[in-house]
C-alpha cells in the first residue's frame, strides 16, 4: 500500500486530497506512476506534466526512483508561494 | 528569537511584532513585513485564499531559507509567521520580522525572506474569486525578484 497525497490542482482532478492505494506490480518507478494515475484518473494529462514533481517520503525524487510499499507519495504542481 | 509558525490561526501583526521586539534586546534595526489577502486579481474579485502546505518540506525549506539568511547578514533573530487553510480578504497572510545591529542587513534579510516565500516556499494557493476558483502558480516577477539574490553580492 502507498499513501497518496494531492496537492493544488491535482485535488481537483481526483476529488480528494489523499487516498491510499495499493500500486500494481509493474508500477515500480516514479514514471510509471504517472502513467497508472493517468489510467486512474481520466487521461486528463495531469499526472504526466513534468512541472508536477513528485516526493516519496518528504523528498522530491528523480523519474527513475524506485517506489517501495508503504512510500508516501505526494504530486506536487509548481508551489505558488504564499 | 529565531521562529518559524505555520498556522490556521489568524496573525495579529501588533503583538507579534512586539514579542519579537522583546526577543531581541541587543538589536538596533528591526524590520518587519505583513502580507495581507487583496480584494482584486486582475479584474476579479478575490472574496478569500486556500493555502495549502505539506508539512514537514514546508518547514524544512523555510528553515532553510533563514539559515541562508542568518549566513547572508548579521541577524540577531528571525520571526516568519504564515497562515494556512481558509483567508479572508484583508485578513494577513503571512508575517516576516529580521532584527539586526543595523538597518541595511534587517532590511534585506526581510525582503531575502519574502522572495523566498512568494516563489519557492512549498505552498499551494486557491484564489476563491467572484467568478470561480482558481490556482495560483508563482508569476515571472516572482522568479525575478527570487533571482536578484543569486546574482548579487551583498556586502
Amino acid at each position: 500500500m502507498a499513501d497518496l497525497i494531492y496537492f493544488g490542482r491535482l485535488g481537483d482532478v481526483t476529488g480528494k486530497m489523499s487516498e491510499r492505494a495499493s500500486l500494481p506490480e509493474d508500477v515500480m518507478t516514479v514514471m510509471a506512476l504517472r502513467s497508472w494515475m493517468e489510467s486512474r484518473y481520466e487521461n486528463t494529462g495531469a499526472f504526466q506534466d513534468r512541472t508536477v514533481r513528485i516526493a516519496v517520503n518528504n523528498a522530491i525524487v528523480p523519474e527513475t526512483f524506485k517506489l517501495s510499499d508503504g512510500d508516501e507519495i505526494a504530486f506536487m504542481p509548481p508551489v505558488g508561494g504564499g | 528569537m529565531t521562529g518559524i509558525v505555520i498556522s490556521t490561526d489568524p496573525i495579529n501583526t501588533a503583538e507579534s511584532l512586539r514579542e519579537f521586539e522583546m526577543s531581541v534586546p541587543e538589536a538596533g534595526a528591526i524590520v518587519s513585513f505583513s502580507g495581507q489577502v487583496r480584494p482584486k486579481a486582475g479584474d476579479s474579485s478575490v472574496k478569500a485564499l486556500h493555502l495549502q502546505a505539506y508539512p514537514p518540506m514546508t518547514d524544512q525549506g523555510i528553515s532553510g531559507a533563514v539559515e541562508e539568511a542568518s549566513r547572508r547578514w548579521p541577524l540577531e533573530g528571525v520571526l516568519v509567521r504564515h497562515r494556512v487553510g481558509d483567508i479572508t480578504v484583508g485578513e494577513v497572510i503571512v508575517f516576516v520580522a529580521a532584527a539586526s545591529a543595523h538597518r541595511r542587513a534587517a532590511f534585506e534579510a526581510a525582503d531575502f525572506l519574502m522572495d523566498y516565500l512568494k516563489t519557492n516556499a512549498v505552498f499551494w494557493k486557491k484564489e476563491v474569486r467572484d467568478t470561480g476558483e482558481v490556482w495560483i502558480e508563482p508569476r515571472a516577477e516572482d522568479y525575478e525578484d527570487q533571482a536578484r539574490w543569486t546574482t548579487q553580492e551583498t556586502n
